[in-house]
């Protein structure tokens, strides 16, 4: 007699069309196995999705999405919660959105101490254009409007966004996680259902940046590219806990 | 018996399954699925496999199943 221990979610409906071994659909997993767990009922829930690699994912997902402007999704997040404080609402952005173009959505919607949940994919680069600097970038990285790497004087330094956002009074949880092996994706995976859980508490804000790889613009292997994170991206973005248990 | 089953059309064969097995079970297939990646496939050894689930958990396209045999 056998039993199923772990299958695909019911909440996918076929394949994605994220590059092989993106660390995107891996997150988006976790998402969703947490929606499962804590028992979100889906027909409840939006995802907010700003332009970037992360949107690819909701012609697969069954549940209702909002393609919103880039870097709007906590803004347009806050109208929904406010007409509806019981519906789940995920802002699911990647670094060229909150770091860049929407910093002052996050931070005044962590200010304000909406009750959110925004989760920040960073790869490092503007993924989906074309591999563009973005301002998470690492310090030397190349990219294709840095093609001499990252310097101080010419393009200053990358933003820690978890670091920051745990300096607002409004912030209940902000936390860095990475996802390149079976240890931080546990790590991570707990993180998401405390984050989740303060939504459905009415508790407030929750921030959750993810350390991703890019191995199409970072011209690597899928297995270079965690290599790459292990080396590179932890000693500019420390995983931990910054605010909230 | 415990026993995996990797979807042939939803792997895009990046091999992080095949990296993180404790038992190294996995491997790569020499065949292409539609999408035009080569995918991984589970070994033929029998009562190796533990239902870790590791694998599933580290797969970013969710295209493994875990059987585990109850007693």
């Amino acid at each position: 007699m056998e039993q199923v221990v772990y299958e695909r979610s019911k909440l996918y409906k076929g394949s994605h069309p994220l590059c092989s071994g993106c660390m995107h659909g891996l997150i988006g997993k976790l998402i969703l196995d947490t929606m499962d767990e804590l028992k979100i009922a889906p027909e409840n829930t939006t995802l907010l999705f700003p332009p970037g690699c992360g949107p690819q994912q909701d012609f697969c997902i069954n549940i209702n999405t909002v393609m919103v402007g880039l870097g709007r999704s906590a803004a347009v997040g806050t109208g929904i919660k406010r007409a509806d404080p019981d519906h789940f609402v995920l802002c699911w952005d990647g670094d060229g959105a909150d770091a860049a173009i929407g910093i002052g959505d996050v931070i005044h919607a962590a200010a304000r101490n909406e009750n959110l949940t925004v989760v920040m994919v960073n790869n490092s680069l503007f993924a989906n254009t074309g591999g563009q600097m973005a301002p998470t970038t690492l310090m030397g990285q190349k990219s294709t409007t840095s093609p001499r790497g990252r310097s101080a004087d010419r393009e200053g330094y990358p933003i820690n966004l978890a670091e920051i956002l745990a300096q607002v009074e409004g912030t209940q949880y902000s936390a860095r996680m990475a996802v390149y092996d079976p240890k931080h994706v546990m790590q991570a995976k707990k993180a998401l259902e405390k984050a989740f859980r303060l939504q459905t508490e009415h508790k407030g804000f929750a921030f959750i940046e993810f350390l991703s790889n890019c191995p199409t613009n970072w011209h690597m292997t899928p297995l270079q590219s965690i290599e790459h994170i292990k080396e590179m991206s932890e000693r500019q973005y420390p995983i931990g806990v910054f605010k909230g248990e | 018996m415990n026993r995996i089953v990797i979807d042939e059309e939803l792997c895009k064969g990046c091999g992080f399954c095949i990296t993180y097995c404790p038992k190294a079970l996995i491997h790569l297939g020499s065949k292409f699925n539609s999408l035009g990646f080569k995918y991984a496939e589970p070994g033929a050894e029998e009562g190796v496999c533990t239902a870790c689930k590791i694998c599933a958990l580290m797969c970013p396209d969710a295209a493994i199943t875990v059987y585990r045999e109850s007693r």
